[in-house]
């Protein structure tokens, strides 16, 4: 005698149940089974890395109105403190052949730094993905909210922040591996990374995170958080006066949205095989918010989507039309601002809208 | 319907059955470089020449009877997409051999892949060495085949103070590091090296030289020490400053009244290509030390440059630059990379990569632009190496050369 309050799947859930399993079982299992090549499912792996980038890009963005242009720099940081570890996980098997990272050897160190050492560990260098971004996040966030930093300034500072990071880890005496960063990875958790079985266990974790980060933001629009996160996108002047303390909301999701591409970062670099400064520089970030425009900007499925597509587009096109891709993706930005401003998910409500407004004899 | 799905199959079938005997005919060869974003500037001159060899091979009949048939990718100038192609390239097209990169940075980015997949990537750019790779046929010039001849010609021109400068990467770090044993053990105390040290905490000296960031503009403070180092005369600079930099630092050079006359700067960086970007009229008479000049007077490069010129004009390759275009020794050494290819290739009588590198190294040579080449057991080269002067046209004249010099990638610890 219990009634169900509970409304019926919309079409939403069922949707996002649908792709889930088609990115974490379907394409696992074509690979298993030989129909997918290892480079393919890497690939894509890669992609889902740079999903979780645009969705954290979104969270800001799209939910909270920051228009953060420097997420890549957590990104990045994510990706390189994995990379610690696998570097440490080269052992002697690198160029020099000593027990010491190859750009250590070349700069001249014969014993390891002090602040390498625990890397050999794998949870302290996960735990590492989350603290050391997250710290970043926190501390930047707190100054730049607390002394009410908005809009077009807001967006200035993160790039900033991003540049002047890039240009402190192209420094050798960094000992992060200088312009060249870390490549040449060889193992993980004991595993090779050449081996197909490894390419797949990426992959799905990729899948699994992009999924439970997709599944968290879906959850935190149905809070009140959620609903103050809009009010504040809407007109945080009001959420003030209304009582709220936005700099906590913010700080918040600053915070969870550099976790978020820490993450994605993480997942990155194993499965292409380097992470260095250049993925720090400015355009990175921008490129990952035109993902989001691209896909659909505030929408559940757009960040995912924009940045999936334009990467699979890239890939394509630069071996198809080495000389004209940059064209091509172009004009494909330009094309989606002026005609489909909502983005890609938009596309079949414009579709219907389009076909019903047609005369049905 | 069933129909249509029937033809569209059989349409399928025939274009991958007609598609399996093109490749039969031909072989595919890779060419993964930067034709967009900041490298391109370079890169892309190492892809036309490569087509331009391709279809000089192919018009005398290919490679052991098959055409070559290049498949040309965009690395963008990003690495992690460098390590993506060149997957795609070994996995998916299944290349026979790969031309490409440029940057340090690209190739070990890439070497992983090749390594993985018992791939072939010939390199031409100079590079810092310190890597011996059985995938990779280094047809670069190696530390001692441009930066220690250029000492040599210095120490021969009575020079006794050396100032060492150069771009924050890995090439010119490791090459100042080699340079400052070498100067050593030619008996130049440290005090007449110029650029600073870093030391580590017992003492011992971990790089050596000044360093700045890409893309730095102001030379004002570094030229301002070079002139002073260079007060007591018999000075010169050794510069491993890389693409933009250059324009500043030699505006200020010549702005702060040093000439090549008072203290001469060789650049192992900038060829004949670079001038298209640099003003060689702040450059005339400052050096520049490589295994090939275009201004080399011999019958075979005068063939090779006027050959690559006809090529430019009546060629329809989309995005080409038909103007203005010069020849530079990492082209000539992509050049070099194709022909020994084929020559390995014609040798083993197969593109298996095992095969083709077991005839590198049997020690194959060539008779290139910048003459004879030897390959070498340690997969780099023999070559010639000449020293020239910069002229106003953004062309060298050659003052010095060294014949037959062993390319050798582990220098660190050599000279003592």
């Amino acid at each position: 005698m219990t009634f169900s309050t509970r409304p019926a799947p919309r079409l939403g859930t069922m949707l996002l149940l649908a792709l889930g399993a088609a990115l974490v079982v379907v394409l696992p299992l074509l690979h298993a089974t030989g129909l997918l090549s290892s480079f393919t499912l890497s690939v894509w792996g890669k992609y889902l890395c740079y999903a979780l980038l645009a969705l954290s890009v979104d969270l800001l963005w799209g939910h909270t109105g920051l228009l953060s242009l420097g997420q890549a720099l957590f990104f990045t940081l994510g990706g390189y403190l994995h990379g610690m570890y696998l570097m440490r996980m080269i052992g002697e098997l690198g160029q020099y052949r000593k027990p010491i990272p190859d750009f250590l050897v070349f700069l001249g160190w014969e014993r390891l730094p002090a602040f390498w050492e625990p890397f050999a560990s794998f949870p302290f260098a996960i735990a590492m993905v989350f603290l050391i971004p997250g710290l970043v996040a926190f501390g930047f966030g707190y100054l730049a909210f607390r002394s009410r930093v908005k809009g077009v300034y807001f967006s200035i500072l993160t790039q900033a922040l991003t540049y002047a990071a890039s240009i402190m880890f192209f420094r050798n005496n960094l000992l992060l591996g200088g312009n060249n960063g870390f490549t040449d990875f060889k193992f993980i958790l004991g595993y090779r990374l050449d081996d197909p079985g490894t390419t797949r266990a990426l992959y799905v974790a990729s899948a699994v995170a992009l999924l439970l980060a997709v599944a968290f933001c879906r959850w935190l629009r149905s809070t009140k958080f959620g609903l103050v996160q809009h009010a504040i996108r809407d007109g945080e002047n009001r959420v003030l006066f209304s009582g709220y303390a936005a700099v906590h909301f913010k700080l918040f999701v600053f915070v969870v949205a550099a976790l978020m591409a820490a993450v994605g970062g993480a997942l990155y670099t194993p499965q292409v095989g380097i992470i260095n400064p250049g993925e720090m520089q400015p355009e990175k970030s921008l490129e990952a918010v035109v993902w989001v425009a691209l896909g659909g900007r505030g929408t559940l499925l757009g960040p995912a989507l924009g940045a999936v597509s334009v990467n699979a587009l890239k890939s394509w096109a630069t071996r198809a039309y080495p000389d004209l891709w940059l064209i091509l993706l172009g004009g494909i930005f330009v094309l989606a601002v002026l005609f489909l401003p909502g983005g890609l998910v938009s596309l079949p409500a414009r579709l219907r809208a389009l076909f019903s407004r047609r005369p049905s004899s | 319907m069933k129909l249509r799905l029937l033809l569209a199959s059989g349409a399928i079938a025939l274009g991958l059955s007609s598609s399996g005997l093109r490749s039969a005919e031909t072989v595919k060869v890779g060419v993964l470089h930067s034709l967009s974003g900041t490298m391109a500037i370079s890169e892309t001159s190492l892809r036309d020449i490569l087509l331009f060899t391709f279809d000089e091979i192919n018009a005398r009949g290919g490679v052991l009877g098959r055409k070559i048939e290049p498949v040309v990718v965009d690395g963008a100038s990003n690495w992690p997409l460098f390590a993506e192609k060149a997957k795609q390239l070994l996995e998916q097209d299944k290349v026979a051999v790969t031309f490409g990169c440029w940057t340090s940075v690209s190739r070990k980015s890439v070497l992983p892949v090749y390594e993985r997949n018992n791939g072939l990537l010939f390199y031409p750019v100079q590079y810092e060495g310190e890597e011996e790779s059985q995938n990779v046929a280094y047809t670069a010039e190696a530390v001692n085949q441009q930066a220690t001849p250029a000492v040599d010609y210095y120490l021969k021109e009575g020079k006794k103070k050396f100032y060492l400068l150069g771009s924050d990467y890995v090439y010119p770090q490791t090459t100042n590091l080699v340079l400052l044993e070498y100067l050593l053990s030619k008996g130049v105390p440290l005090a007449n090296i110029g650029g600073g040290f870093r030391r580590d905490g017992s003492g011992k000296i971990i790089s050596a030289g000044k360093y700045t960031p890409f893309g730095h503009i102001d030379y004002q403070q570094i030229v301002a020490e070079i002139k002073q180092f260079a007060a007591s005369g018999d000075a010169c600079v050794i510069s491993t400053l890389n693409g933009d930099t250059n324009v500043p630092f030699f505006k200020e050079y010549a702005a702060s009244g040093l000439t090549s006359e008072t203290c001469p700067v060789v650049s192992f960086s900038i060829s004949e290509d670079e001038f298209r970007g640099l003003p060689a009229d702040k450059l005339v008479g400052q050096l520049g030390c490589w295994t090939y000049f275009q201004s080399l007077n011999t019958p075979a490069n005068k063939k090779f440059v006027a050959d690559f010129q006809t090529w430019l004009k009546k060629s329809n390759v989309p995005g080409l630059v038909k103007e203005g275009r010069v020849t530079c020794s990492p082209m000539v050494l992509s050049y070099v990379g194709v022909y020994i290819w084929k020559a390995a290739v014609e040798k083993a009588g197969s593109f298996e990569v095992d095969k083709v590198r077991a005839a590198w190294k049997s020690g194959l040579t060539f008779d290139g632009p910048g003459g004879k080449v030897t390959t070498q057991k340690n997969m780099h080269l023999t070559k010639n190496v000449y020293i020239g002067e910069t002229r106003a046209d953004g062309q060298f004249k050659i003052v010095s050369s060294f014949d037959n010099v062993y390319g050798e990638p582990w220098l660190k610890g050599k000279f003592k």
